[in-house]
């Protein structure tokens, strides 16, 4: 953990995740909604806000909207859609449609693989805005550019606004959360949740207050949020200003703060003073959004098993928590369907978590069967933890029989009483060490283990040596 | 003469659109330059889309209901490629890349565009004195107002200049200069009429609707652009309803209610007017009498809020950024500033910026709430008065077209002449004024029957027996 705490100051942070919906076209408009082509080739009159054109709504944006909000156990709700008026060249119309009091998802929550659970206030749909570039000036800002290229490509992509209660308390919680989005996010098809072509944004709130108390302090926004590890910097950064800004007297200024990731510091956007007057009102030119029962039934009816339910059934599959990190990790990579099997025709559940969580991860996944087999074969003692893992590795790298890449790579299990052997022998051709060791100096059973490792050409059980040093220890 | 007898002559290839067409072109050119009741006139276009339907007529497929028929449009209705400036410098040149759905269903009809017609600045007025291009002149006395904002459409049809035209009606904008120049108009149900292609001045309010020489033409205008249009999400899912046929049928039985409050202060030469209409429709079988709907009394001040809060929305796109006038400034912010100052004329100043203070925040409730209450108490009177009447009758406006400059400098008098419409857009219901003589004065009287939504069917026919009560 890195996270910046002090014994005076809880960080309180409450994050908005900015989702674009993975249809084939635009919120409003038959537009194509893509990443990557020619700018201002995907617009129409709609999405280009021509005098004259309306917009219709996206049925299956609304689909994956729900889907959302149901993943995050929000209630569906009767909606309408709202203008937000302000003025900004990437706005064709000057009013982005939104959601405001009356949004399609209220009331949800999400649980992090720890066990914790965040809040979901509201997960509303809204049109995205163009794409600007300003040209010339300085650090990228329509300020001060010498001119500014808007790319209408973007303008309609429909968005789900993901807004959580603030509910997270570290930089790692944040981080957590917003990985746990995205894997709900991708596992319901509703996004491809790509931070790095901007169809996951984030924007978090944070402010601070003296640790055992429940007001809520003053809070800064803070924008331009790329990548999860810019959350978790920004966040540290944050607390760290404000904790100084605090404890010096001073107070926090509710403002918007721009993250700048080469500098890794915040800046001051704009304040209060110039806050936007957004002016919502209900759009007229939509109508009242009303998903009916059946509908709801069918998207709900729809939905995968979601990555929390996978980590209870692998957790309960195991014999371990929920809450343990293997099971976080072989149900982020896709494995536990492989660990589940494998434990079903009779490998140990901690043994198959575990080597899956380190061994398979990222890779390609091996066949049950030979996964078992592998498993067994270990934890017979055939194998030593050490020949398991380059058997495993063998198998994802070319696949193949265990028994018979065991066979070829020499390994067979030692005899107990060549390792006894090899293990008498390091302790007495080591006599300074194992005194040292004796003595209560515990990291040089390490020391030990490599010798007998290297007496036996890698072929021991590091777990029974480890066991051997210590019954050793207790005889003298 | 009018759009169905064309019609039926083209159609019958007893005479040639394009003959049709040259003799409104004739027209047009012999009184444009008095009247300016056009921003565009397109002749070229008009005769080749004339001799298109002469082609079809001569190849024998169906030139449609409208064939040869010529028509106006109202300049805040996108034509492809032909410039759309809805009266504003901010839009003066820019032509727009599509049709709007109901420039399609006249072209799919047959009928010609003869010209864009002259409007009040974005609609915004109710004597088309608020155009850019300078204003548009009453056929019937030239010292007078058409009456607005579709004040080009209503002369464009009472001058001979085209058989039919199309106007929009936010609060009585086609009505009111329909009154004022003698001719038929009609706001539609709202949701009736596709708005997709109409420039939105306040979406709520907004519906296109004809105007026409008679009732019968105006019924088959609406036959051809109502229906149901996936591309306006607030069209009512139904086909064009069946009017033609039904305007023989008469009112007898009918009940039809004068509204009290909409006749309380109107001018002597409409009140006459009035009540002979009313004597008219009672000789015809119907069963007259008075009816009150008190909520349309505000509706005035709450149209105004709501209308101009739609609009300040509506109009926000303007900015000088992708299309129209732009007049650069050192940043952004100047340019955006700048070319709003020089694109809007002072009434859509001045809506905008009462739009603007109504969405505030802190005044938001007491005044969009507000008004969107008061719409509500509107509907609901009406609903009441439904209950008992069939129709109600009411002046259109309430004096006879007034002279120009005459309420030029008075916002508030301005915005009087459409205190009888406003009820109608609010409740979204139909209306049609119908020419009912003239005033003392010698100017046209129009009176006005309002219906509950969906009710043009009886509204038209009622329409019809007033008209002919009126011919000797």
């Amino acid at each position: 953990m890195t996270t910046v705490t002090t014994t005076s100051w809880e960080m309180v942070v409450g994050l908005e995740v900015h989702c674009e919906l993975a249809t084939a076209t635009k919120l409003f408009c038959s537009c194509r909604n893509a990443f990557g082509d020619e700018p201002n080739t995907n617009v129409c009159p709609v999405c280009l806000g021509l005098p004259g054109s309306l917009p219709v709504v996206n049925r299956h944006a609304v689909e994956l909207a729900m889907r959302v909000g149901l993943a995050l156990h929000c209630s569906v709700e009767p909606s309408i859609f709202h203008r937000k008026n302000y003025f900004y060249p990437d706005m064709p119309k000057d009013y982005q449609v939104s959601q405001y009091d009356e949004p399609l998802n209220v009331g949800g929550w999400l649980d992090l693989p720890d066990g914790s659970r965040v809040g979901v206030t509201r997960a509303h749909m809204e049109e995205d805005t163009g794409k600007t570039t300003h040209v010339g000036g300085g650090g990228g800002r329509i300020h001060g550019a010498d001119h500014s290229l808007v790319d209408y490509n973007r303008a309609g992509v429909p968005l789900v606004e993901i807004v959580s209660e603030p509910d997270i308390r570290s930089a790692e919680a944040a981080k957590a959360y917003v990985n746990e989005l995205r894997a709900i996010l991708v596992a319901i098809g509703a996004s491809d949740a790509r931070m790095e072509e901007g169809s996951l944004r984030i924007d978090a709130n944070i402010s601070l207050r003296p640790a055992g108390t429940d007001a809520l302090g003053t809070r800064a926004e803070i924008k331009n949020l790329n990548s999860v590890r810019s959350l978790g910097r920004a966040l540290e950064y944050e607390v760290r200003r404000q904790t100084l800004r605090l404890e010096a007297g001073e107070v926090v200024v509710q403002e918007t703060r721009h993250w700048n990731e080469d500098e890794g510091r915040t800046s001051s956007m704009r304040s209060k003073e110039e806050a936007y007057d957004y002016r919502y009102f209900p759009e007229p030119d939509l109508v009242p959004l009303a998903p009916s029962e059946e509908w709801l039934a069918g998207v709900r009816a729809g939905l995968p098993v979601l990555p929390a339910d996978r980590r209870v059934a692998l957790g309960g599959a195991a014999g371990v928590p929920a809450t343990d990190a293997s099971v976080a990790t072989v149900v982020q990579q896709g494995l536990d369907g492989l660990v589940a099997a494998a434990i079903e025709a009779g490998a140990d559940g901690r043994l198959a978590l575990n080597r899956a969580a380190n061994e398979l991860a990222h890779r390609t996944a091996p066949d049950v069967a030979a996964f078992t087999q592998v498993l067994r074969m270990e934890g017979d003692g055939r194998l030593t933890a050490t020949q398991a893992k380059a058997v495993l590795a063998e198998l994802v790298a070319s696949g193949g029989d265990p028994e018979a890449i065991a066979a070829a790579k020499g390994y067979e299990a030692l005899e107990g009483d060549v390792v006894a052997a090899a293990v008498d022998a390091a302790i007495a051709g080591n006599p300074g060490e194992w005194e040292r060791y004796a003595g209560g100096e515990a990291k040089l059973a390490g020391f030990f283990v490599g010798k007998v490792m290297a007496a036996t050409k890698g072929k021991a059980d590091g777990k029974a040596v480890t066991a051997l040093l210590r019954e050793r220890l207790g005889a003298s | 003469m009018s759009a169905i007898e064309i019609a039926r002559d083209v159609r019958a290839g007893s005479r040639s659109a394009r003959d049709v067409v040259e003799e409104h072109l004739a027209t047009i050119a012999g009184r444009e330059a008095e009247l300016h009741a056009f921003n565009l006139v397109l002749a070229d276009s008009a005769l080749a889309q004339a001799d298109e339907v002469d082609r079809r007529v001569a190849a024998g497929e169906d030139p449609g209901p409208l064939a040869g028929v010529p028509v106006a449009l109202k300049d805040n209705l996108c034509t492809r490629g032909v410039p759309t400036t809805c009266s504003s410098r901010m839009l003066e040149g820019w032509r727009p890349p599509y049709d709007a759905t109901v420039v399609t269903r006249l072209r799919e009809a047959g009928a010609v565009v003869v010209g864009k017609t002259n409007m009040d600045e974005f609609a915004m007025g109710s004597s088309t004195e608020n155009s850019a291009f300078g204003p548009t002149r009453n056929p019937h006395d030239t010292s007078r107002v058409p009456g607005g904002s579709s004040g080009g459409s209503a002369a464009a049809v009472a001058a001979g200049f085209a058989a039919l035209a199309l106007g929009s009606d936010t609060g009585g904008s086609i009505r009111q200069p329909a009154a004022l120049c003698g001719v038929v108009g009609v706001k539609p149900t709202y949701g009736l009429v596709s708005r997709y292609g109409l420039v939105a001045f306040a979406s709520s309010l907004d519906q296109i609707g004809p105007l026409a020489g008679s009732v019968a033409d105006a019924a088959l205008a609406l036959e051809v652009i109502a229906g149901h249009d996936r591309a306006d999400s607030t069209s009512i899912p139904h086909a064009a309803p069946t009017l033609s046929g039904l305007l023989e049928r008469g009112v007898d039985g009918l009940r039809i209610g004068v509204v009290r409050e909409l006749v309380e202060g109107i001018d002597p030469d409409v009140g006459t007017r009035l009540s002979k209409a009313a004597a008219a429709l009672e000789a015809a079988g119907a069963k007259v009498d008075e009816a009150s709907v008190p909520a349309v009394t505000v509706g005035l001040s709450a149209y105004y809020v709501l209308a101009t809060a739609e609009a300040s929305s509506n109009l926000a796109r303007y900015d000088g950024v992708r299309y129209g006038l732009r007049v650069d400034g050192d940043d952004v912010g100047a340019m955006y500033g700048a070319t709003r100052a020089a694109g809007f004329g002072a009434e859509v100043k001045r809506r905008i910026m009462l739009g603007t203070y109504a969405l505030s925040a802190g005044y938001y409730d007491a005044y969009y709430g507000q008004a969107q209450r008061v719409r509500t108490l509107i509907l609901a009177d009406f609903e009441a008065a439904y209950g008992s009447y069939d129709l109600l009758l009411a002046p259109t406006a309430p004096t006879t077209a007034f002279a120009l400059g005459a309420k030029t400098a008075d916002p508030l008098a301005m915005y009087l002449s459409d205190v009888c419409t406003i009820p109608s857009n609010m409740a979204g219901h139909p209306a049609i004024s119908v020419p009912y003589g003239r005033g003392d004065d010698g100017l046209p009287v129009g009176v006005q029957l309002l219906a509950p939504a969906l009710g043009e069917a009886t509204m038209f026919r009622a329409a019809a027996a007033l008209e002919r009560s009126l011919v000797p």
